[in-house]
């Protein structure tokens, strides 16, 4: 139905434009990684030395440990906080279904910087929550852990990423077949086992998709560690950040980010595979 | 015919459920209130109320010439990835080529990888390519980004649609260029809206890659974020309601136009033959 | 003609009710879906639940299930009340209508697990199911996933998963509408054959009246959430309670007329008939009117004249439309007999004109 001069005139422009402008500078970085900065220039001398700089330096690699304990603990976290959102909404809401939904991702489109803001002036130590504390007695002084520490990096990281987890497993839930349900109650499942045995598995996909999401983009993260995580904080797109500022090494900063987008890459691929076990038609 | 009979009581579970509701809101909501608040942000609880901190951001010039960067930044973004989106879509929908499925996933990358790896890659490209840095490789950026987005909204679209329709405008003699104009794109209306909706806001909350691609005219969220590693004003939670407020209106428009066109086309599906 | 009390599910009704529902109602926000249910199922028995769409039956099976609760009334089995009861603690099993396989589990754990769930023995899970699937003639397909087999398959498989488990009562909604006529037919034979065999009871929901016909040994039909008549398929087709059931189930001619000092006059059609004054219905099947022999008329008989004016061909017969004057119109089944004309005489027997109510 469609000639191939309609075919070529769609697919040219979008493919010569991420040709350029997406795959060559992704290509450029690739390349940067194997270069040099001596005595304060870019040499283009094609070497490994960035990588092996990279396995061999305690610094970067504790950074890059700590950046994954914390990518890790917001995958889990907001997990932990967006599965039974879903679950409560897809299957014990009636009224107001989507209303309700609606209300959930409005956070979505509220900008990341208002919301890592708003986490820092609660936070702090004459913050609001500090404030409550004091206010109802509890405590006596400002409590100072809270602000720029590791945990104020997750737990503004979970806060923004609690509704995109939420989301896919939402979909996901709504996409189960009620009579699946009725049927393992009629065979005999009370709700607890048909929740393990049907919908958890059914689930999968979704869940899957959220919890990649989470992390990953808590794994590049660099602002939040700026915001509310204080030096104890640094994760690895911080070092990278310094390394094409004030630090001034572009290839390693690029060897950093090959290495993470490699990290990345890999776990994509082995999300979808498991996304295609998991996924029943 | 669904009547949910699976739909249980379990009170713990909604106790839960509220409780992550209130996470995800309550600091927005103290955000809001103590942009009103005298004494500034922190300490409990708020005393005076005041506008003095919405005064002083009105009379803030430089913050209002970012939003300006950040609205042609944004306008430009949606227009240019829309248009390569949509070509995108279509390529995706119906044509097959070599290195479709690269393409593909390329396509999605700046979606998935952390915005601060793009816009370094970009960052280098311009470099390379001696461009200067300014609001025009920010809208470069953004544009390129956001691409994705904006095909995978209308590759959704497009399965959704009837392609009875388009045959049908064919075989009633119009042109592939006319049946684009007259029955692709109509039916493409929601996607359309949606994608650009979407793309204009992630455009004026970017950060990561703007991050890198700034030159000396600011946007929004970098002059925020300029502001807040000298410190902290309650201005910056004036501004931060107002943007908040923007978005809920912004939502609740998208919401009208969806229902009112999903409740036009239940009507039609109604009175048919 | 056939006695109602020597239908077995009829007689066993009296005795042995397994299912006893009592003044069910059920309301949906300001509709009434049920109102006042009072049925009794036996055991062993194979009764159906007929019906339009929206005439409830549906709705009274989930209520059995449990997925439901009614709205006013009780439902008992085997002398305990059953309606407070979840789903999963009934001894009854379903049959879905779109078979509601689980798209995760191959054939064999779809089966298997009502039985899982209770945490039966191993060694009697995989020789129960191996029954089961021998049952419904399925074990080759036992590692096959729901979404490799075809409708009927899948069906098959539908009911081997309730039935493994031994309900006291299975319920069936409408399983076999999804498959094509065929099949259909086959696996109706099958369903009889099965439940015959097995012994267990057996409510099926249906709207086909055929297939309510062909395998039942009851029939409740349902009408705007009340039941209109209950009675064996025999009893139910030849003395309908109502002008509806009479319609609904298989062809009938309504007649409307009325009755005067010993006379049923409906338009042309006259006879005596020994009851009250006052307006009256009659149903009047199509295959109880013939062509009129030469002679004298019977007076046991009901002679009329008409001109056909539509014959539909149905291979062994022919329905004919038969217009007798002044707006009457009957449809009379004969025998197939090539293309006919003009204006024939007709009769049939007075006992065939059925009085029926509203």
């Amino acid at each position: 139905m469609y000639s191939r001069t309609y075919k070529s005139l769609v697919s040219a422009p979008p493919l010569l434009w991420i040709a350029f402008f997406l795959l060559l500078p992704y290509a450029l970085m690739f390349a940067h990684s194997f270069w040099l900065v001596q005595d304060g220039v870019l040499v283009h001398h094609w070497n490994l030395d960035n990588y092996k700089k990279l396995m061999s330096n305690p610094v970067y690699l504790g950074v890059l440990f700590r950046t994954v304990r914390i990518a890790a603990s917001v995958m889990f976290c907001s997990l932990l906080l967006g599965y039974p959102l879903a679950y409560y909404l897809s299957f014990h809401v009636r009224a107001r279904k989507e209303l309700l939904y609606q209300l959930v991702i409005v956070p979505l489109w509220v900008s990341y910087l208002v919301r890592g803001y708003a986490w820092k002036t609660i936070l702090g130590s004459d913050g609001v929550l500090n404030g409550v504390l004091q206010y109802l007695h509890i405590t006596h002084e400002p409590v100072s852990f809270l602000l720029y520490s590791p945990f104020a990096v997750v737990l503004t990281l979970t806060h923004i990423y609690t509704p995109f987890v939420f989301l896919p497993i939402y979909a996901s839930l709504e996409h189960i077949p009620r009579p699946l349900v009725e049927a393992s109650q009629d065979l005999g499942a009370g709700p607890r086992s048909t929740f393990v045995r049907v919908i958890l598995p059914l689930s999968m996909p979704g869940l899957l998709a959220g919890a990649t999401f989470a992390f990953v983009l808590s794994l590049g993260d660099f602002l939040a560690p700026l915001l509310v995580g204080g030096s104890s904080s640094t994760m690895i797109a911080n070092v990278v950040q310094s390394l094409f500022g004030a630090a001034y090494d572009w290839p390693l900063g690029s060897a950093i980010s090959i290495c993470i987008l490699i990290l990345i890459i890999g776990l994509l691929f082995l999300t979808e595979r498991l996304e295609k076990r998991w996924s029943f038609k | 015919m669904n009547r949910d009979s699976s739909v249980r009581r379990s009170p713990l579970l909604a106790i839960y459920a509220i409780l992550v509701f209130a996470f995800i809101y309550l600091p927005v909501v103290a955000l809001i209130v103590y942009s009103f608040n005298r004494a500034g942000v922190g300490g409990f609880p708020p005393r005076q109320l005041t506008l003095d901190w919405y005064r002083q951001l009105f009379a803030d010039g430089p913050i209002w010439d970012s939003v300006l960067n950040s609205l042609i930044v944004a306008l430009g973004a949606v227009a240019l990835s829309l248009t390569l989106g949509l070509l995108a879509a279509l390529a995706l929908d119906r044509a097959a080529f070599v290195g479709k499925e690269l393409f593909r996933r390329v396509v999605l990358l700046p979606l998935i990888l952390p915005g601060i790896i793009t816009g370094l890659s970009l960052l280098m490209f311009a470099s390379i390519a001696s461009l200067q840095l300014s609001l025009w490789t920010v809208f470069l950026g953004h544009g390129t980004a956001l691409i994705s987005v904006a095909t995978t909204e209308l590759f959704a679209g497009l399965q959704k649609m009837d392609r009875a329709q388009e045959e049908a405008s064919l075989d009633l003699g119009a042109t592939p260029w006319q049946t684009f104009w007259r029955v692709t794109l109509p039916n493409l209306k929601l996607s359309l809206i949606a994608a650009g909706l979407l793309i204009f806001t992630l455009s004026m909350d970017e950060i990561a890659v703007t991050f890198f691609l700034i030159g000396r005219d600011s946007t929004l969220p970098l002059e925020i974020w300029g502001r807040l590693r000298r410190g902290i004003t309650p201005e910056i939670n004036a501004i931060s309601t107002l943007i908040f407020v923007i978005s809920v209106a912004l939502i609740v428009v998208w919401y009208r136009i969806r229902t009112r066109s999903i409740g036009a086309e239940a009507q039609q599906l109604l009175e048919g033959p | 003609m056939s006695s109602a009390a020597t239908t077995p599910g009829v007689a066993a009704a009296a005795e042995a009710a397994l299912l006893e529902i009592r003044e069910v109602a059920k309301r949906f926000g300001t509709r009434d879906v049920l109102t006042s249910i009072t049925l009794n199922i036996a055991a062993g028995e194979f009764l159906t639940l007929l019906g339009e769409s929206g005439s409830g039956k549906t709705t009274l099976l989930r209520l059995i299930a449990g997925f439901e609760a009614p709205t006013a009334g009780e439902i008992w089995m085997g002398g305990e009340r059953l309606d407070p009861q979840p789903p999963y603690q009934r001894r009854v099993n379903t049959v879905f209508q779109n078979y509601a396989l689980f798209p995760h589990l191959n054939v064999r754990e779809n089966i298997a697990y009502g039985l899982k769930v209770k945490g039966t023995a191993n060694v009697e899970v995989v020789d129960r199911v191996s029954q089961a699937l021998a049952m419904v003639k399925m074990t080759g397909f036992a590692a096959a996933r729901p979404s490799r087999l075809s409708g009927g398959q899948q069906q098959r498989v539908a009911l081997a998963r309730a039935l493994v488990n031994r309900p006291q009562l299975l319920l069936l909604d409408e399983p076999l509408s999804a498959l094509d006529a065929n099949l259909r037919k086959q696996m109706q034979s099958e369903l009889k054959a099965l439940q015959r065999e097995i012994g267990i009871t057996f409510l099926f929901v249906t709207h086909d009246q055929e297939e309510a016909m062909a395998l039942s040994d009851r029939i409740a039909l349902l009408r705007d959430g009340a039941l209109e008549q209950v009675a064996s398929p025999r009893e139910i087709y030849a003395h309908p309670a109502t002008a509806y059931t009479a319609q609904f189930i298989g062809q009938t001619n309504v007649l409307r007329g009325e009755i005067r000092n010993g006379i049923a006059t409906c338009g042309i059609l006259r006879w005596p008939l020994e009851e009250a004054d006052g307006p009256a219905l009659f149903s009047l099947r199509p295959e109880c009117i013939r062509f009129s022999p030469e002679g004298p008329r019977r007076n046991t008989e009901v002679k009329f004249r008409g001109a056909i004016h539509q014959q539909l061909y149905a291979g062994a017969s022919e329905l004919l439309e038969v217009d007798c004057g002044a707006g009457q119109v009957l449809r009379v089944r004969v025998p197939a007999c090539g293309s006919l004309t003009g204006k024939h005489d007709f009769v049939f027997s007075i006992a065939d004109a059925i009085r029926v109510h509203e």
